[in-house]
């Protein structure tokens, strides 16, 4: 269901976060009963250094309106230096897409920290309203507009 | 020429190396050759019409070198980049490698070219290319040559595109990349595209749809220039292989531009010189994360 038509359109947001700093902090910002927009399907990895740009290609690709990045801060990563090298390849991609004609809006990267809910409720309250702004994205999902090429043997192919 | 064949001979008699990798004279203009003889050595040319970036045959994926012995291998300035890539990358070691430098004046942007080198014919890529000095090279040979000033069209391009709106390039890239049938050439033709196993061709998961559909190919070209990030020579290769003509060089300029001016890396000659993606610095850049 595409959440389109007679509803309102309530963006689709996916959420990359690492599970040091992010995950946590947007569990602190659910047990703290922050009030947020419930627009974010969150996708726990263990690093941002472990997102790959291929993984936001993806989620748009699947239905995705916006897509957040998140992760430690800078001198906070688990790993040491793994939102070092996902700075540089977001800041890369980030310019990539928007040279492709994807909105940069459509994109956040943020640093949460585990103790940063309130944090983490404004930069999802943000995106959802930066979102439902720009509206659904469309363009992407009319990529493919061909009909499948599955149909059941035997039936009329229409005319 | 005659230094460059003598050269060659001089190295294949004395056992040095036992193939030189070169280009001569064929139906259609220059070509690719695999010298192994030293009679053979008469076959080499090098001139305007040599565009082919043979470092692509360097990488340790590709069967072609594999049992021909010690390579040794005629660079253009622009093509000692992509050596330069390979090394940095441990792809090859430079002693496992002997490099024939060649003076360069610019190339013509097709090798059955039949015009003379000027300014109006010569390939985009060589507008503004400061480099006529093959500086890793273990023997250099060739006459020294005026270069041509930049900045090239390509460069003007991506300029033209990152002043028009989102939407317009969206519809821009929607044209271009509809011609293409994923035949993979840009990869193939690529000195730096060398990974073992190419994201395109994983199915579990499907990263990249095979589908020559307007998703699968967006996807295909957003993964290819993220990968060639900090690693493009702008030899163009890609660009002039492509069957459906789409300016490819456009999108790794564009991601050139960022690793320029964000990072400070321009392609380089030098294997010490470090990759931008796979370094940091803790003050990069930062004003787009929240």
């Amino acid at each position: 269901m595409d959440g389109e038509g007679a509803r309102p359109f309530e963006p689709r947001i996916t959420a990359f976060v690492c599970n040091w700093c992010t995950y946590t902090g947007a569990d602190l910002a659910g047990t703290s009963r922050l009030q947020m927009a419930a627009n974010v399907r969150i996708i726990r990895l263990p690093c941002t250094g472990r997102i790959d740009p291929m993984f936001i290609v993806k989620a748009f690709e699947r239905g995705a309106d916006g897509v957040i990045v998140s992760g430690c801060h800078p001198a906070d990563c688990h790993y040491n230096a793994g939102n070092y090298h996902a700075r540089r390849r977001f800041a890369i991609f980030r310019e990539l897409v928007d040279f492709l004609g994807i909105d940069p809006g459509r994109l956040t990267f943020s640093w949460v920290s585990a103790s940063e809910g309130a944090k983490w409720r404004d930069v999802v309250n943000e995106t959802v309203d930066r979102v439902r702004r720009l509206g659904p994205f469309t363009a992407y999902r009319e990529l493919v507009t061909d009909p499948p090429v599955t149909r059941v043997i035997g039936e009329e192919v229409p005319a | 020429m005659r230094e460059l064949r003598d050269l060659a001979r001089r190295l294949l008699e004395e056992g040095s190396v036992q193939t030189v990798l070169g280009w001569e004279e064929g139906p259609r203009g220059a070509r690719p050759v695999f010298v192994r003889r030293p009679e053979e050595a008469e076959r080499l040319i090098f001139d305007p019409r040599c565009v082919h970036n043979l470092a692509a045959y360097l990488s340790p994926r590709r069967p072609h070198l594999k049992g021909l012995g010690r390579i040794a291998i005629c660079v253009k300035p622009c093509d000692a980049k992509a050596v330069a890539g390979l090394i940095r990358e441990t792809q090859v070691a430079r002693d496992q490698v002997v490099l024939i430098g060649l003076r360069c004046g610019g190339v013509l942007p097709d090798p059955e070219g039949r015009e003379t080198l000027s300014g109006e014919t010569v390939a985009d890529r060589c507008r503004g290319c400061p480099d006529r000095e093959p500086r890793l090279a273990d023997h250099v040979v060739g006459t020294a040559a005026e270069g041509f000033p930049g900045p090239s069209r390509r460069q003007q391009k991506v300029e033209e595109l990152l002043a028009l709106s989102p939407d317009d390039r969206w519809r821009f890239w929607q044209q271009e990349l509809a011609r293409c049938v994923r035949c993979h050439a840009c990869r193939q033709v690529c000195p730096l595209c060398f990974c073992e196993q190419c994201i395109a061709d994983k199915t579990r998961p499907r990263w990249v749809e095979s589908s020559a559909h307007g998703r699968g190919n967006l996807a295909w070209h957003i993964s290819r220039a993220m990968h060639l990030a900090g690693r493009c020579v702008d030899c163009g290769e890609c660009e002039r292989v492509c069957p459906g003509g789409i300016p490819l060089g456009l999108l790794t300029r564009r991601v050139a531009k960022t690793v320029g001016e964000r990072f400070g890396w321009r392609p380089s000659d030098d294997p010490a010189v470090p990759s931008p993606v796979g370094t940091w610095r803790p003050e990069d850049p930062q004003e787009f994360i929240l």
